[in-house]
Protein backbone atom coordinates (compact mmCIF):
# COMPACT_ATOMS: atom_id res chain seq x y z
CA UNK A 1 0.00 0.00 0.00
CA UNK A 2 1.35 3.56 -1.16
CA UNK A 3 2.65 5.54 1.86
CA UNK A 4 -0.04 8.18 1.69
CA UNK A 5 -2.83 5.69 1.46
CA UNK A 6 -1.76 3.84 4.56
CA UNK A 7 -1.40 7.13 6.89
CA UNK A 8 -4.93 8.02 5.43
CA UNK A 9 -5.80 4.70 6.83
CA UNK A 10 -4.18 4.33 9.71
CA UNK A 11 -3.84 7.62 11.20
CA UNK A 12 -7.22 8.27 12.86
CA UNK A 13 -6.01 5.19 14.97
CA UNK A 14 -4.37 6.65 17.19
CA UNK A 15 -2.34 10.23 16.12
CA UNK A 16 -5.68 11.52 14.70
CA UNK A 17 -8.53 10.00 16.69
CA UNK A 18 -11.84 10.85 16.08
CA UNK A 19 -12.71 10.20 19.33
CA UNK A 20 -9.73 11.10 21.72
CA UNK A 21 -7.79 13.50 19.58
CA UNK A 22 -10.36 15.32 17.59
CA UNK A 23 -12.85 15.00 20.31
CA UNK A 24 -15.86 14.23 18.24
CA UNK A 25 -18.87 11.90 18.38
CA UNK A 26 -18.61 11.53 22.14
CA UNK A 27 -22.33 11.00 22.41
CA UNK A 28 -22.53 8.28 21.10
CA UNK A 29 -19.46 7.01 22.90
CA UNK A 30 -20.47 7.43 25.95
CA UNK A 31 -24.28 6.02 25.28
CA UNK A 32 -23.69 2.69 23.08
CA UNK A 33 -20.83 1.34 24.83
CA UNK A 34 -22.70 -0.57 28.11
CA UNK A 35 -21.67 -3.94 26.13
CA UNK A 36 -19.65 -4.93 23.43
CA UNK A 37 -21.98 -6.75 20.84
CA UNK A 38 -23.52 -3.22 20.83
CA UNK A 39 -20.24 -1.18 20.18
CA UNK A 40 -19.59 -3.30 17.37
CA UNK A 41 -23.02 -2.74 15.94
CA UNK A 42 -22.36 1.09 16.34
CA UNK A 43 -18.79 0.99 14.89
CA UNK A 44 -19.95 -1.19 11.73
CA UNK A 45 -23.13 1.23 11.14
CA UNK A 46 -20.66 4.33 11.34
CA UNK A 47 -18.27 2.92 9.57
CA UNK A 48 -20.66 2.30 6.34
CA UNK A 49 -22.41 5.26 6.66
CA UNK A 50 -19.18 7.73 7.05
CA UNK A 51 -17.62 5.82 4.13
CA UNK A 52 -20.47 5.70 2.01
CA UNK A 53 -21.01 9.37 2.40
CA UNK A 54 -17.02 10.39 2.17
CA UNK A 55 -17.41 8.28 -1.45
CA UNK A 56 -20.95 10.00 -2.71
CA UNK A 57 -19.89 13.48 -1.32
CA UNK A 58 -15.63 13.28 -2.61
CA UNK A 59 -18.00 12.07 -6.60
CA UNK A 60 -20.20 14.87 -6.57
CA UNK A 61 -17.82 17.73 -5.01
CA UNK A 62 -17.06 19.66 -8.27
CA UNK A 63 -20.80 19.71 -9.20
CA UNK A 64 -21.96 20.79 -5.32
CA UNK A 65 -23.47 24.50 -5.90
CA UNK A 66 -21.91 25.84 -2.85
CA UNK A 67 -24.82 27.64 -1.68
CA UNK A 68 -26.36 24.70 -0.65
CA UNK A 69 -23.12 22.74 -0.43
CA UNK A 70 -24.26 21.72 3.77
CA UNK A 71 -27.75 20.82 3.01
CA UNK A 72 -26.86 18.21 -0.23
CA UNK A 73 -24.20 16.60 2.48
CA UNK A 74 -27.18 16.85 5.27
CA UNK A 75 -29.78 15.30 2.78
CA UNK A 76 -26.40 12.42 2.06
CA UNK A 77 -25.74 11.82 5.42
CA UNK A 78 -29.35 11.42 6.25
CA UNK A 79 -30.38 8.92 3.49
CA UNK A 80 -27.47 6.98 4.40
CA UNK A 81 -28.39 6.76 7.90
CA UNK A 82 -32.05 6.12 7.20
CA UNK A 83 -30.94 2.93 5.25
CA UNK A 84 -28.80 1.81 7.54
CA UNK A 85 -31.29 2.33 11.04
CA UNK A 86 -34.21 0.56 8.12
CA UNK A 87 -32.02 -2.30 7.86
CA UNK A 88 -31.02 -2.90 12.04
CA UNK A 89 -34.50 -3.20 12.17
CA UNK A 90 -35.19 -5.41 9.72
CA UNK A 91 -31.97 -7.78 10.57
CA UNK A 92 -30.49 -6.89 13.92
CA UNK A 93 -33.82 -6.20 15.84
CA UNK A 94 -32.58 -6.69 19.14
CA UNK A 95 -30.00 -4.90 18.26
CA UNK A 96 -31.40 -1.67 17.09
CA UNK A 97 -33.67 -1.97 19.83
CA UNK A 98 -31.12 -0.91 22.55
CA UNK A 99 -29.39 1.06 20.25
CA UNK A 100 -32.16 2.94 19.91
CA UNK A 101 -32.09 6.63 18.80
CA UNK A 102 -27.99 6.41 18.31
CA UNK A 103 -28.79 4.83 14.88
CA UNK A 104 -30.76 7.92 14.13
CA UNK A 105 -28.42 9.87 15.87
CA UNK A 106 -25.30 8.90 13.73
CA UNK A 107 -26.87 11.76 11.23
CA UNK A 108 -25.71 14.23 14.02
CA UNK A 109 -22.43 12.43 14.52
CA UNK A 110 -20.06 15.39 13.79
CA UNK A 111 -17.59 12.90 12.57
CA UNK A 112 -19.82 12.13 9.21
CA UNK A 113 -20.25 15.56 8.30
CA UNK A 114 -17.06 16.69 9.59
CA UNK A 115 -15.45 14.34 7.44
CA UNK A 116 -17.64 15.61 4.79
CA UNK A 117 -16.59 19.13 4.89
CA UNK A 118 -12.87 18.49 6.36
CA UNK A 119 -11.53 15.92 3.56
CA UNK A 120 -14.29 14.63 1.06
CA UNK A 121 -14.93 17.61 -0.60
CA UNK A 122 -11.31 18.68 -1.36
CA UNK A 123 -10.60 14.98 -2.42
CA UNK A 124 -10.88 12.23 -5.08
CA UNK A 125 -12.77 9.76 -4.02
CA UNK A 126 -10.21 6.53 -3.82
CA UNK A 127 -8.94 8.73 -0.61
CA UNK A 128 -12.39 9.75 0.56
CA UNK A 129 -13.04 5.93 1.04
CA UNK A 130 -9.41 5.42 2.94
CA UNK A 131 -10.19 8.56 4.88
CA UNK A 132 -13.87 7.32 5.76
CA UNK A 133 -12.97 4.25 6.83
CA UNK A 134 -10.23 4.75 8.75
CA UNK A 135 -12.01 7.31 11.03
CA UNK A 136 -14.79 5.07 11.48
CA UNK A 137 -13.00 2.35 12.52
CA UNK A 138 -10.62 5.17 14.66
CA UNK A 139 -13.96 6.02 16.10
CA UNK A 140 -14.76 2.16 16.64
CA UNK A 141 -11.13 1.15 18.42
CA UNK A 142 -12.28 3.45 21.06
CA UNK A 143 -16.13 2.48 21.02
CA UNK A 144 -14.89 -0.81 21.58
CA UNK A 145 -12.04 -0.23 23.93
CA UNK A 146 -14.38 1.66 26.31
CA UNK A 147 -17.45 -0.96 25.91
CA UNK A 148 -14.93 -4.06 26.91
CA UNK A 149 -14.13 -2.02 29.93
CA UNK A 150 -17.56 -1.26 30.99
CA UNK A 151 -19.10 -4.63 30.09
CA UNK A 152 -16.00 -6.48 31.91
CA UNK A 153 -16.13 -3.95 35.04
CA UNK A 154 -20.45 -4.03 34.81
CA UNK A 155 -21.39 -7.39 34.16
CA UNK A 156 -18.04 -9.68 34.90
CA UNK A 157 -18.67 -10.52 30.90
CA UNK A 158 -17.25 -9.98 27.40
CA UNK A 159 -18.94 -9.98 24.77
CA UNK A 160 -21.78 -12.02 26.50
CA UNK A 161 -19.36 -14.86 27.65
CA UNK A 162 -18.68 -14.59 31.28
CA UNK A 163 -15.42 -13.95 32.52
CA UNK A 164 -15.37 -12.95 36.31
CA UNK A 165 -16.35 -15.35 38.75
CA UNK A 166 -20.15 -15.56 39.14
CA UNK A 167 -19.12 -14.30 42.82
CA UNK A 168 -18.23 -10.89 41.30
CA UNK A 169 -20.45 -7.95 41.72
CA UNK A 170 -21.04 -6.02 38.73
CA UNK A 171 -19.91 -2.06 39.54
CA UNK A 172 -22.91 -0.25 38.45
CA UNK A 173 -21.04 2.84 37.99
CA UNK A 174 -19.41 2.08 34.72
CA UNK A 175 -22.55 1.45 33.20
CA UNK A 176 -23.71 4.90 33.55
CA UNK A 177 -22.85 7.40 31.92
CA UNK A 178 -20.40 8.88 34.27
CA UNK A 179 -18.33 6.08 34.59
CA UNK A 180 -18.19 5.94 30.82
CA UNK A 181 -16.98 9.70 30.86
CA UNK A 182 -14.49 8.75 33.61
CA UNK A 183 -13.33 5.96 31.17
CA UNK A 184 -12.74 7.79 28.20
CA UNK A 185 -11.33 10.75 30.41
CA UNK A 186 -8.49 7.74 31.16
CA UNK A 187 -8.60 6.61 27.52
CA UNK A 188 -7.70 10.26 25.93
CA UNK A 189 -5.26 10.91 28.60
CA UNK A 190 -3.25 7.51 28.08
CA UNK A 191 -3.73 8.04 24.53
CA UNK A 192 -2.65 11.54 24.40
CA UNK A 193 0.37 10.70 26.43
CA UNK A 194 1.86 8.00 24.37
CA UNK A 195 1.60 9.89 21.58
CA UNK A 196 2.81 12.85 22.60
CA UNK A 197 -0.35 15.10 21.02
CA UNK A 198 -0.72 18.47 22.57
CA UNK A 199 -3.47 21.05 22.47
CA UNK A 200 -2.78 24.07 20.66
CA UNK B 1 -30.08 33.18 -13.46
CA UNK B 2 -28.52 30.51 -14.92
CA UNK B 3 -26.00 29.64 -11.74
CA UNK B 4 -29.84 29.85 -10.00
CA UNK B 5 -31.39 27.36 -12.17
CA UNK B 6 -28.59 24.68 -11.75
CA UNK B 7 -29.11 24.65 -8.50
CA UNK B 8 -32.66 23.89 -8.27
CA UNK B 9 -32.21 21.24 -10.74
CA UNK B 10 -28.81 19.69 -8.54
CA UNK B 11 -31.08 20.02 -5.16
CA UNK B 12 -34.51 18.48 -7.07
CA UNK B 13 -32.37 15.42 -8.57
CA UNK B 14 -30.72 15.27 -4.88
CA UNK B 15 -33.91 14.95 -3.40
CA UNK B 16 -35.82 12.49 -5.85
CA UNK B 17 -32.70 10.43 -5.85
CA UNK B 18 -32.78 10.07 -1.97
CA UNK B 19 -36.49 9.82 -1.80
CA UNK B 20 -36.64 7.11 -4.30
CA UNK B 21 -33.69 5.13 -2.14
CA UNK B 22 -35.29 5.46 1.30
CA UNK B 23 -38.82 4.77 -0.03
CA UNK B 24 -36.73 1.75 -2.21
CA UNK B 25 -35.76 0.74 1.34
CA UNK B 26 -38.75 0.77 3.63
CA UNK B 27 -41.17 -0.56 0.68
CA UNK B 28 -38.55 -3.55 0.49
CA UNK B 29 -38.34 -4.65 4.44
CA UNK B 30 -41.10 -3.86 5.53
CA UNK B 31 -42.14 -7.05 6.19
CA UNK B 32 -39.21 -8.41 7.64
CA UNK B 33 -39.99 -5.39 10.33
CA UNK B 34 -43.31 -6.01 10.85
CA UNK B 35 -42.87 -9.52 11.25
CA UNK B 36 -40.07 -8.59 13.90
CA UNK B 37 -42.08 -6.20 15.93
CA UNK B 38 -44.72 -8.84 16.44
CA UNK B 39 -43.06 -10.89 17.71
CA UNK B 40 -41.80 -8.48 20.10
CA UNK B 41 -45.03 -7.98 21.13
CA UNK B 42 -45.75 -11.91 21.22
CA UNK B 43 -42.25 -11.79 23.58
CA UNK B 44 -43.39 -9.00 26.09
CA UNK B 45 -46.84 -10.59 26.67
CA UNK B 46 -44.56 -13.78 27.31
CA UNK B 47 -42.42 -11.62 29.91
CA UNK B 48 -45.80 -10.46 31.47
CA UNK B 49 -46.60 -13.39 32.51
CA UNK B 50 -43.70 -13.58 34.18
CA UNK B 51 -41.64 -16.22 32.40
CA UNK B 52 -37.99 -15.02 32.33
CA UNK B 53 -36.69 -15.03 28.86
CA UNK B 54 -33.95 -14.01 29.50
CA UNK B 55 -32.09 -16.76 28.33
CA UNK B 56 -34.57 -18.05 25.60
CA UNK B 57 -34.56 -18.01 21.79
CA UNK B 58 -37.03 -16.80 19.41
CA UNK B 59 -38.56 -20.41 18.77
CA UNK B 60 -39.05 -21.15 22.05
CA UNK B 61 -40.70 -17.71 23.12
CA UNK B 62 -42.91 -18.62 20.03
CA UNK B 63 -44.05 -22.01 21.17
CA UNK B 64 -44.49 -21.63 24.85
CA UNK B 65 -47.00 -18.10 23.15
CA UNK B 66 -48.49 -20.96 21.21
CA UNK B 67 -48.64 -23.24 23.92
CA UNK B 68 -50.01 -21.59 27.04
CA UNK B 69 -50.97 -18.95 25.54
CA UNK B 70 -54.19 -17.73 24.11
CA UNK B 71 -55.69 -14.68 22.89
CA UNK B 72 -59.75 -13.29 23.97
CA UNK B 73 -61.53 -10.44 24.84
CA UNK B 74 -62.66 -8.81 27.62
CA UNK B 75 -65.73 -7.17 26.75
CA UNK B 76 -64.41 -5.15 23.76
CA UNK B 77 -61.08 -5.03 25.31
CA UNK B 78 -58.07 -7.25 24.24
CA UNK B 79 -56.94 -9.97 26.72
CA UNK B 80 -54.55 -12.43 26.97
CA UNK B 81 -54.74 -16.08 29.33
CA UNK B 82 -52.16 -18.09 29.79
CA UNK B 83 -53.26 -22.03 30.71
CA UNK B 84 -51.30 -24.03 32.57
CA UNK B 85 -50.41 -27.78 30.60
CA UNK B 86 -53.66 -30.14 31.59
CA UNK B 87 -55.66 -27.37 33.49
CA UNK B 88 -59.19 -26.40 32.80
CA UNK B 89 -59.22 -22.60 33.27
CA UNK B 90 -57.07 -19.70 32.74
CA UNK B 91 -54.27 -19.11 35.57
CA UNK B 92 -53.29 -15.48 34.63
CA UNK B 93 -55.19 -13.10 32.77
CA UNK B 94 -52.68 -10.44 30.75
CA UNK B 95 -53.96 -7.36 29.04
CA UNK B 96 -52.44 -4.03 27.24
CA UNK B 97 -51.44 -0.80 29.27
CA UNK B 98 -50.61 2.13 27.30
CA UNK B 99 -50.18 5.88 28.01
CA UNK B 100 -48.15 8.94 28.13
CA UNK B 101 -44.86 9.06 29.12
CA UNK B 102 -42.92 11.86 29.27
CA UNK B 103 -41.72 12.45 25.42
CA UNK B 104 -43.71 9.71 23.88
CA UNK B 105 -47.17 6.95 24.67
CA UNK B 106 -45.63 3.99 26.81
CA UNK B 107 -46.59 0.44 25.70
CA UNK B 108 -47.14 -2.90 27.75
CA UNK B 109 -48.59 -5.60 28.76
CA UNK B 110 -50.11 -6.66 32.54
CA UNK B 111 -50.38 -10.08 33.94
CA UNK B 112 -52.94 -10.89 37.17
CA UNK B 113 -52.13 -13.57 39.39
CA UNK B 114 -55.37 -16.20 39.28
CA UNK B 115 -57.02 -14.46 42.32
CA UNK B 116 -57.39 -11.89 39.91
CA UNK B 117 -56.19 -8.89 42.06
CA UNK B 118 -52.55 -9.20 42.61
CA UNK B 119 -49.85 -8.43 39.58
CA UNK B 120 -47.87 -11.33 37.70
CA UNK B 121 -45.62 -9.34 35.78
CA UNK B 122 -45.58 -6.49 33.79
CA UNK B 123 -43.76 -5.33 30.46
CA UNK B 124 -43.26 -2.41 28.15
CA UNK B 125 -42.23 -3.13 24.50
CA UNK B 126 -42.52 0.55 23.00
CA UNK B 127 -41.40 4.16 24.19
CA UNK B 128 -39.35 6.73 23.40
CA UNK B 129 -37.90 7.77 27.09
CA UNK B 130 -34.92 9.14 27.19
CA UNK B 131 -32.04 6.35 27.36
CA UNK B 132 -30.71 6.04 30.85
CA UNK B 133 -33.56 7.92 32.53
CA UNK B 134 -37.19 7.06 31.60
CA UNK B 135 -35.92 4.30 29.39
CA UNK B 136 -34.93 2.31 32.83
CA UNK B 137 -38.74 1.31 32.63
CA UNK B 138 -37.74 -1.09 30.42
CA UNK B 139 -35.01 -2.94 32.47
CA UNK B 140 -35.86 -6.09 34.50
CA UNK B 141 -34.68 -4.20 37.73
CA UNK B 142 -37.88 -2.24 37.21
CA UNK B 143 -40.25 -4.25 36.01
CA UNK B 144 -39.94 -7.48 38.75
CA UNK B 145 -40.67 -4.92 41.40
CA UNK B 146 -44.51 -5.66 40.10
CA UNK B 147 -44.47 -9.15 40.70
CA UNK B 148 -46.90 -9.87 43.90
CA UNK B 149 -48.01 -6.36 44.41
CA UNK B 150 -51.90 -5.64 44.42
CA UNK B 151 -53.85 -3.89 42.00
CA UNK B 152 -57.63 -4.49 42.98
CA UNK B 153 -58.99 -4.51 46.36
CA UNK B 154 -62.79 -5.25 46.82
CA UNK B 155 -63.44 -5.10 43.24
CA UNK B 156 -61.65 -1.61 42.56
CA UNK B 157 -58.61 -1.04 41.41
CA UNK B 158 -56.28 0.31 44.05
CA UNK B 159 -54.32 3.67 44.38
CA UNK B 160 -50.98 2.56 42.68
CA UNK B 161 -48.19 4.17 43.44
CA UNK B 162 -44.77 4.67 41.83
CA UNK B 163 -43.00 5.87 45.19
CA UNK B 164 -39.69 8.47 45.06
CA UNK B 165 -36.95 6.26 45.02
CA UNK B 166 -35.80 5.63 48.99
CA UNK B 167 -39.23 6.15 50.62
CA UNK B 168 -40.59 3.55 52.20
CA UNK B 169 -42.96 0.69 50.07
CA UNK B 170 -46.22 -1.03 50.73
CA UNK B 171 -48.22 -4.12 48.71
CA UNK B 172 -49.47 -1.17 46.01
CA UNK B 173 -46.54 1.13 45.36
CA UNK B 174 -42.83 0.15 43.61
CA UNK B 175 -40.04 2.27 43.52
CA UNK B 176 -39.73 4.46 40.88
CA UNK B 177 -37.02 6.01 38.44
CA UNK B 178 -34.17 8.66 40.21
CA UNK B 179 -34.24 11.41 37.36
CA UNK B 180 -37.23 9.86 35.66
CA UNK B 181 -39.82 11.53 38.11
CA UNK B 182 -42.28 12.35 35.50
CA UNK B 183 -42.26 8.65 33.66
CA UNK B 184 -43.22 7.52 37.00
CA UNK B 185 -45.79 9.60 37.00
CA UNK B 186 -46.94 8.28 33.72
CA UNK B 187 -46.65 4.74 34.73
CA UNK B 188 -48.44 5.31 37.56
CA UNK B 189 -51.43 7.30 35.59
CA UNK B 190 -51.69 4.37 32.82
CA UNK B 191 -51.79 1.37 35.45
CA UNK B 192 -54.56 3.18 37.37
CA UNK B 193 -56.57 4.27 34.12
CA UNK B 194 -56.06 0.74 32.68
CA UNK B 195 -57.06 -1.00 36.24
CA UNK B 196 -59.95 0.97 36.12
CA UNK B 197 -61.14 0.25 32.82
CA UNK B 198 -60.48 -3.73 33.15
CA UNK B 199 -62.16 -4.17 36.39
CA UNK B 200 -65.73 -5.20 35.67
CA UNK B 201 -64.48 -7.28 33.44
CA UNK B 202 -62.46 -9.52 36.06
CA UNK B 203 -65.31 -8.70 39.07
CA UNK B 204 -67.77 -10.46 36.57
CA UNK B 205 -65.72 -13.48 36.03
CA UNK B 206 -64.92 -13.45 40.04
CA UNK B 207 -68.50 -13.45 40.16
CA UNK B 208 -69.21 -16.40 37.69
CA UNK B 209 -66.80 -17.92 39.42
CA UNK B 210 -68.52 -18.00 43.67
Amino acid sequence: MASSAKKLLMDPFSSNNPITVQVLGICSALAVTVKVDTAIVMTLALTSVLTLSNVVISLLRNVIPSGIRMIVEMAVIATLVIIADQLLQAFLFDISKQLSVFVGLIITNCIVMGRAEAFALQNPPKESLLDGLGNGLGYGIILIAVASIRELLGFGSWFGIKILPESYMGNGLVLLAPGAFILLGLLIWAQRTITKYVEE
Amino acid sequence: MREDTKTLLFAAAICVTCSLLLSGTAAGLRSRQQANEQFDVKRNIVKAFGIDIGGMKRPEIETTFEKYISEETAGDLPLFTWTDEGADSPSKYAFPISGKGLWSMLYGYLALNADMETIAGLSFYKHMETPGLGAEIEKDWFQTQFAGKRLYEDGHAVDFTIAKPGTPLNDTSVDGISGATLTGKGVQTLLRKDAARYAEYFNSIKGNRE
